[in-house]
């Protein structure tokens, strides 16, 4: 576990939400710790998606503090925001891919945006973070109307990569993925995490990624956040987390992952 | 910082080459470390020693660029040791080394590059062409045959579908239309009447301006008017509908696009269009009578009656155009609507196409009308 080091990478304090007089979070604190993955759940409408957006700076709060990095990002200069936009990947729900580019060269966005770098290196590059993403050979080649919904989040993956990003935010990465490929995408972030020693914050509603990859869960009741180790949240005697995780899908994943959470040995290595 | 100690040393050691790395192999060296990796020379079958000791920090390109180095080194027949490698970046070494070489993807190249391309691109426009005019005689087909049989079961027609087409296309359309024919109409008596008075002919100002405004330029404007107003509009709507899997929801509910979303459009396009060119004419004719009053002192009375001297057919002229024109601009508009496919993207693509198509179509519609009318010597 990543106690080692409790450096907080996201740190929000105090958040409000509003829209019209909806209130969608009040007073909400959350960290999310280097080298751990976070999974956030909640209701629909409960707000995951917002407070994602807020994160990643686009949503401004009514109220409250968001650090990313240990930096405020609502009171950031442009030099200051493009070099935390260099340390953090984004992969919206359906990949949100640049429809008029190919693959490869939606990859090679921020590699150019950044990186004085030579063509054939991008495209090496672009290449190789292909592959690692566990898409086929010429999926490069390809725009992104010619590819699958789960080949376009795992291009989105690839793109929000591009950068080796210290923290990556994931929007429902598995919704809408068959199992098999939901579970490929699984242990893709969890080879990720092990060897880049990536931070992972990810909305998701999938009880087998939250019980097989996640180190905590955020669950988002009553415009807040409860936070904890799945054990923890198990005890948890808030009705709606009850129902989430003890209706009959929560029970059913439960059952076949008691032998001893079938969570492999993390390592954290993070680059020095 | 440390950027400056990131690099690469060649050195000989014991009968092989030893590569020392150092420093930090990031994403932001990677452009640096790939031109000194190309920069050095390694005699064939020579012995390599990758000295990873002084790597402080790697991450993907890193790790890429070394195992590119040892996979380029030995498909030529070297013999590649990497070693002294931190055991905390093994996972990640082994990780990029499973994900594999893979050629880059090509950039997309247009093919009319090349003098051969560029004679294919001509064919396949050409071909294309012929394609896309059968395809929407199809669909003229299809609207033909579905106001067909709407018309044997009256009742199925949605009268309220059709006034709300009519007040999007008609009524909110009414007060550019005017304005714009309005101008021309000034600007058309204005130039005339320049011209005329050369010859001593400007008497004849009202006369042309009215037969110009009735038998082209009053409808003409009109439908383009609308083939930019209301033909994007029907190819934008459509489009949206059919990437959110709209259309496709309707014929699975029994529904027949052609009958809920064309016939509606197609109907209340030729009812409004005449109307409009109606208000198009008198506003032109109007503002050229403007003109003619405060220009060449012309009054009412001799305007109306130097109106008079037009031959009627101009105005009828123009007037049987516009359900024409009105059935080319709808047809053009849903008909792209539905070819919209895929991404969001192709709707904006097919709209622009849409007007375009729409525009040059009702200006041939005219010119075939011209040859026809002058054919009947009228």
């Amino acid at each position: 576990m990543p106690d080692q080091s409790r450096e907080a990478i996201v740190r929000v304090r105090g958040l409000v939400n509003q829209f019209g007089t909806e209130i969608v979070h009040n007073g909400l604190d959350l960290d999310v710790i280097r080298g751990e993955v976070l999974g956030l759940v909640g209701a629909s409408g409960s707000g995951k998606s917002v407070l994602l957006r807020t994160i990643v700076g686009l949503n401004r709060p009514v109220a409250g503090r968001v650090e990313v990095f240990g930096r405020d990002i609502l009171a950031m200069t442009d030099t200051d925001q493009r070099e935390i936009e260099k340390r953090w990947g984004v992969l919206f729900q359906n990949g949100a891919l640049f429809s008029s580019l190919t693959v490869a060269q939606n990859i090679e966005v921020p590699l150019k945006e950044y990186y004085a770098m030579p063509l054939r290196l991008m495209d090496e590059i672009a290449a190789f973070k292909i592959s690692i993403v566990g898409l086929p050979e010429g999926t490069g080649e390809k725009y992104p109307s010619q590819l699958s919904g789960g080949m376009r989040k795992r291009s989105g993956l690839a793109r929000a990569l591009a950068l080796d990003p210290e923290i990556v935010f994931l929007d429902e990465p598995t919704a809408g993925l068959d199992p098999i490929a939901a579970g490929d995408f699984d242990t893709l972030i969890r080879d990720l995490r092990s060897s880049l020693g990536l931070t992972v914050f990810m909305v998701t509603h999938d009880l087998d990624t939250l019980f097989s990859i996640c180190d905590r869960v955020a669950v988002l009741v009553d415009r807040k956040v409860r936070v904890g180790t799945l054990e923890q949240l198990l005890q948890d005697d808030h009705p709606w987390i009850r129902s989430y995780f003890h209706g009959p899908r929560g029970r059913a994943v439960l059952l076949s992952a008691t032998e001893p959470l079938a969570r492999p040995e993390i390592q954290v290595t993070a680059p020095v | 910082m440390a950027a400056a100690t990131t690099t690469l040393v060649a050195s000989e050691e014991s009968g092989s080459l030893v590569l020392a790395a150092t420093g930090e192999w990031l994403v932001a060296t990677a452009a640096d470390l790939d031109r000194r990796l190309s920069g050095i020379e390694v005699p064939k079958g020579r012995r390599v020693l990758l000295d990873l000791t002084g790597i402080d920090r790697l991450d993907t390109a890193g790790a890429w660029l070394l195992l590119r180095t040892e996979h380029d080194l030995t498909a030529r027949g070297n013999i590649v040791e990497m070693r002294n490698l931190r055991a905390s970046f093994e996972p990640l070494i082994d990780q990029v080394r499973t994900a594999g070489f893979v050629p880059p993807a090509r950039h997309p190249r247009p093919a009319h590059h090349t003098i051969a391309g560029f004679i294919a691109r001509i064919g396949e426009i050409s071909v294309g062409l012929i394609a896309r005019a059968y395809s929407i005689l199809g669909f003229f087909g299809v609207v033909c045959a579905t106001a067909v049989r709407l018309a044997r079961q009256p009742h199925r027609l949605n009268v309220t579908a059709i006034v709300a087409q009519m007040e999007q296309t008609g009524v909110n359309a009414l007060p550019i239309v005017a304005l714009l024919t309005f101008l021309i109409g000034v600007v058309i008596a204005y130039q005339g009447a320049d011209y005329l008075r050369f010859y001593g002919l400007e008497s004849y100002t009202v006369q042309l301006t009215g037969a110009s405004i009735l038998r082209e330029l009053g409808v003409l404007l009109t439908a383009i008017i609308l083939a930019g107003r209301s033909g994007s509009a029907f190819t934008a709507q459509i489009g949206t509908m059919q990437v959110n899997e709209e259309i496709d929801a309707m014929r699975t509910i029994g529904l027949d696009p052609v009958e809920v979303l064309v016939l509606p459009r197609l109907f209340g396009l030729v009812l409004t269009l005449p109307m409009l060119t109606l208000c198009a004419n008198f506003m032109g004719i109007f503002g050229g009578g403007l003109m003619a009053w405060s220009q060449l002192g012309i009054g009412i009375p001799q305007f109306l009656n130097q109106l008079s001297t037009i031959a009627p057919w101009s105005f009828w002229i123009g007037m049987i155009k516009s359900p024409f024109f009105a059935v080319v601009i709808a047809l053009i508009g849903c008909y792209e609507g539905f070819q919209v496919a895929g991404s969001a993207e192709s709707v904006g693509r097919l709209t622009t196409l849409s007007v375009v198509e729409a525009i040059f179509l009702v200006i041939v519609t005219d010119a075939v009308f011209s040859i026809f009318f002058s054919s009947l010597r009228i």
